[in-house]
């Protein structure tokens, strides 16, 4: 069973490979909505896939994943929105743990806006 | 909502919200009794009287995009429809307590789900918040706590990848061993 001293070890291991992160005005952002609306549509696991997907591509130290209330269009969520500095804020709706992971490949390390997941794309 | 565990996640960003320092995710259950009871408490900036009784009404919300706060009601449902209780304490400045209580095996009581996905998206996004979930089945409990993990770090981020898998794994196991083997 899992111990603390499973902790200490992997604190060990990370304590020499901490990277500073960007500071905040060049780093880019994904905000995963966490209201009622955002959680009860299924935000959780999309948060949680994005951390990973960042963690695994080895992002952390350019890319802040982070949470933020309802934004209003409840009827969209799981809403995600990205900033990448010097340029506009991108809202992606109807989010999944699988579009997430697209995202971040196209979007977060191609530069190129995934449209057909974005609110342009969706709103009728 | 499916899970228990997503309207604990929910009450919790209300005790975010709140300012809390110290997040405490309590569930009990007890097979013999048929009982189980979840409770959020915090020590965030509490509720006035007349905030409390309104915040069960579904017409009522502190957010301004949107008329309607369903978090607490939903979680108010979930706890009557299992043939529990809900109820609430607040005091100004000093923190709230919410608390639902379920008929174990009710056939409307929803299932937990995911305790370790609702504790690791509260940590990682909220670092300077500590969140202690204590769980006991039978009499027999563990806990995460937050304040433990972070002493063990000495800076180390909760939210580095590694450490978020190894307290998912932490949780999950321990609670695979209080339930005597099996996730239910």
């Amino acid at each position: 069973m899992k111990s603390l001293a499973e902790l200490q070890a992997i604190k060990d291991k990370m304590k020499g490979s901490i990277g500073l992160r960007e500071e905040d005005k060049n780093c880019k952002r994904i905000v995963v909505g966490m209201a009622t609306c955002g959680i009860a549509a299924g935000a959780r696991p999309v948060l949680n896939a994005f951390a990973k997907e960042v963690a695994d591509r080895d992002l952390t130290h350019q890319v802040m994943v982070s949470q933020t209330g309802c934004i209003g269009i409840c009827q969209y969520e799981p809403v995600v929105e990205v900033f990448v500095p010097g340029e506009p804020k991108v809202t992606y709706v109807k989010m999944t743990a699988e579009k997430a992971a697209r995202v971040v490949e196209e979007h977060i390390i191609g530069g190129n806006i995934v449209h057909e997941y974005t609110i342009g794309a969706n709103a009728k | 909502m499916q899970e228990l565990s997503l309207n604990i996640l929910d009450i919790a960003q209300n005790s975010i919200k709140a300012g809390a320092s110290l997040v405490q995710i309590e569930i009990e259950e007890d097979r013999a009794k048929d009982f189980m009871r979840i409770a959020v408490i915090d020590d965030g900036c509490g509720m006035d009287e007349e905030t409390q009784r309104r915040v069960t009404d579904p017409f009522y919300t502190t957010r301004t995009t949107r008329k309607v706060g369903l978090g607490v009601p939903f979680f108010k449902m979930q706890s009557e429809m299992a043939g529990g209780q809900f109820s609430i304490r607040s005091r100004v400045g000093q923190g709230t307590f919410i608390q639902g209580t379920f008929v174990r095996s009710h056939i409307d009581r929803m299932p937990l789900g995911d305790m370790a996905g609702t504790y690791c998206s509260l940590v990682m996004v909220n670092e300077s918040t500590d969140f202690l979930y204590t769980h006991t089945v039978d009499g027999r409990s563990f806990a995460a706590d937050t304040r433990e993990f972070k002493q063990v770090l000495e800076g180390v981020s909760l939210a580095t990848p590694q450490v978020l898998e190894f307290i998912r794994e932490y949780i999950q196991e321990h609670l695979t061993e209080l339930y005597g083997g099996v996730i239910e």
